[in-house]
């Protein structure tokens, strides 16, 4: 058989095919708008270096996995992010998870506690209990975690500007429970950069933020010991609109700025890299998606490796959890949503993710109702036991398209990153508004797109149906936040008032030093000074963060 | 309807604590492409902020986006500052997850448009048109 390169078979035989023919759309493309060609074959991997590029997994850089077994010794963690109302409530959602096989917590909190704010504040009106559960003291998350052996259940919180002080509240309750504190595992997302860039829970500027990210890592080095001290997260900015290698490099560029800060605050790179996990989107365009969960751990490896000199591989480990996108979701034809969320999270497991939640099929209706949620876990619990591909490391390695587009992803990526240092490094950046900036972009291209149906979102403007009542949606019960209010505004009666504000002073005063406010935190929540109270001392010494507005 | 060449001048404001801004900085950048005054102003606005931004801009349309659940509360607060403030001719819509069986509570508050996820911004754009009547 005559052989010829794909060059000529796509420059003869495709092009010939194309003339009978035409393609369906003019052009074919990335999230990022890279032209994607029709084949990819050997020539594509001319130069490619298995060793270099890939190695074995759980070995540098780390392409395939960081773990030797993978899926094959235990399947990724199962966490649903939950709550709502408030902490009984809360608690009893987690018991029924963890009966239906979940296998670690997430905890969703409401606005008022992500922003500072108690339950009983004036802005917090209307919003207690809403997007998560309300907590103002160790009081609710004593209630929180009753029953939840808190040495034993990993508990991932998403909080970012009060992350220092939620830490304190959860490791206050487990030193309660009597947990020894070198066992209690976790994560808080503490990235307080992204909230800068696009989900927008800030409280204070970045320089005091920063110093909370770097207390956080040295306190938990040598008291919290398996404890995630942050999740840095391209989650939001890629929802907010970004494309795959924007979210790469915007995340890469916050940790580099996160790394850089602990640096300067006298810790090595080896003391807090091995605690670094990360949190990535996982979107509708699959393959670009595995190529990116592969890409992200070889950049980071790199990272450490090359700009750091941490030769230790658990340094150079890129671990992370994954979501399906919540933007991707439809308000039209809803249970079609199933489906989009089962293959994203299909992406994430060959991506090799450590942990995964499932979106709810009528989160883009209201919050989710109890039996959206389950079918979500059902879905990882398919993919997990029923369809094979956890049998096997990394299954996708070596296919011509998936290892071109991850050296793509990451060439993208590096583009993105160059220019951010070029700017001045990430916190420089978000000062000008560049990622804020760019990031409208891309969700404006994407929404254009679908606009003018370049691209085509099934159900919304191609395939439509007249619009279906949706009978059930989660409603938190408004009595809930009064009772949340009521336990409150009794928990300030009952405590020693003199001991909070002795407490609160210590704060106060410490505010402008270099001492580490974590254990400042315990002592002033271990006595029931609220989280509302502690900020609120916080703002008047740091100051309110303004947003840069870029529209 | 308004004149043909009149320029609309439109406030986009998100009440509240969420910061889910992708929506509202879509609609307010199709807006302005589309020929129209956009005022943004950026998360976490109170009810007093918004209502003293639409006085000071003196807008045609004020568009408030809310994601967090909170809007069944805040709608109604930003509309009594609003009131406060004389602010009474000005086109309201409002968009965010938005419970359907919310909407007609909404519509009674004084919303003319509700516009949940999926919308086409040219829908928007022409409700706009249709609806800001001519200001004394």
């Amino acid at each position: 058989m005559a052989s010829h390169s794909q060059h000529e078979w796509l420059e003869t035989t495709y092009a010939k095919a194309t003339e009978r023919a035409k393609e369906r759309q003019p052009r074919f493309e990335s999230s990022s708008g890279a032209e994607v060609a029709p084949l990819y074959g050997p020539e594509d991997l001319a130069e490619w270096n298995y060793f270099e590029k890939l190695g074995y997994p759980s070995e540098y850089p780390f392409t395939r996995g960081v773990q030797p077994t993978m899926y094959r010794g235990r399947l990724w963690t199962m966490r649903q992010y939950a709550g709502f109302g408030d902490a009984e409530e809360s608690n009893r959602r987690y018991q029924f998870l963890l009966s239906q096989g979940q296998t670690g917590l997430s905890v969703a909190f409401d606005l008022p506690t992500q922003i500072g704010y108690d339950s009983d504040a004036p802005e917090a009106e209307g919003e207690v209990g809403k997007v998560g559960v309300a907590i103002s003291s160790l009081e609710d998350i004593e209630t929180l975690t009753e029953g939840l052996p808190l040495d034993r259940v990993t508990t991932s919180m998403t909080i970012n500007a009060t992350g220092s002080i939620l830490l304190a509240l959860y490791v206050a309750a487990a030193k309660k429970q009597g947990a020894d504190l070198t066992k209690v595992g976790g994560t808080i997302q503490h990235d307080i950069l992204k909230e800068y860039i696009a989900r927008g829970t800030y409280i204070f500027p970045p320089r005091p933020s920063l110093r909370l990210v770097t207390d956080v890592f040295a306190w938990c080095k040598d008291n919290l010991p398996e404890w995630n001290t942050i999740s840095i997260s391209g989650y939001h900015m890629r929802e907010a609109g970004c494309t795959a290698a924007q979210e790469l490099a915007f995340t890469f560029a916050d940790a580099i700025e996160y790394c850089d800060a602990a640096l300067a605050a006298g810790l090595s790179i080896d003391d807090i890299a091995p605690r670094l996990s990360f949190f990535w989107a996982c979107h509708s365009n699959f393959l670009e998606e595995v190529a990116k969960f592969r890409a992200s751990r070889r950049m980071w490896a790199k990272i450490v490796k090359e700009r750091y000199g941490s030769t230790n591989p658990r340094s150079q480990m890129l671990r992370f959890h994954t979501q399906t996108g919540g933007a991707t979701l439809t308000a039209q034809q809803p249970l079609n949503n199933v489906i989009r969320t089962a293959f994203q999270a299909m992406s994430a497991v060959l991506g090799g993710t450590q942990s995964l939640h499932t979106n709810s099929w009528d989160e883009a209706l209201a919050l989710p109702t109890e039996g959206a949620v389950e079918i979500a876990l059902r879905t990882q619990q398919v993919i997990g036991y029923e369809t094979g591909v956890a049998d096997v490391i990394d299954p996708l390695a070596g296919s011509y398209y998936i290892e071109s587009l991850t050296d793509r992803v990451e060439e993208e990526a590096n583009q993105y990153l160059a220019r951010i240092e070029d700017m001045g490094g990430a916190l420089a950046c978000i000062e000008q508004g560049f990622q804020q900036r760019e990031i409208q972009e891309s969700a404006y291209r994407l929404q254009r797109m679908t606009e003018t149906k370049e691209r085509v979102v099934v159900g919304v403007n191609q395939f439509q149906t007249e619009a279906v009542h949706v009978p059930e949606i989660m409603r938190v019960d408004p009595a809930l936040a009064q009772r949340q209010i009521g336990r409150l505004q009794a928990l300030r009666e009952r405590r020693d008032n003199t001991a909070v504000d002795a407490a609160l002073a210590k704060i106060r005063a410490a505010a402008h030093t270099d001492e580490n406010m974590m254990p400042l935190l315990i002592e002033a929540v271990e006595c029931y000074t609220t989280l509302g109270e502690i900020c609120n001392v916080l703002r008047q010494e740091w100051g309110e963060y303004q947003e840069v507005l870029t529209i | 309807m308004v004149t043909e060449n009149r320029t609309l001048r439109v406030l986009i404001a998100k009440p509240g604590l969420d910061g889910h801004d992708r929506g509202a900085k879509v609609v307010a950048r199709a807006l302005r492409d589309a020929g129209m005054e956009v005022i943004y102003t950026g998360i976490r606005q109170t009810p007093e902020m918004i209502a003293e931004a639409a006085l000071q801009e003196d807008v045609d349309v004020v568009g408030l986006s809310i994601l967090s659940g909170a809007h069944l509360e805040l709608f109604p607060r930003v509309i009594a500052e609003l009131e406060k403030r004389g602010v009474t001719d000005v086109l309201l819509f409002c968009g965010g997850i938005i419970p359907e069986g919310d909407i007609p509570a909404i519509q009674q508050m004084g919303f003319k448009g509700v516009f949940g996820p999926g919308t086409d911004t040219n829908d928007i754009i022409a409700f706009l048109r249709e609806n800001v009547t001519e200001k004394q």
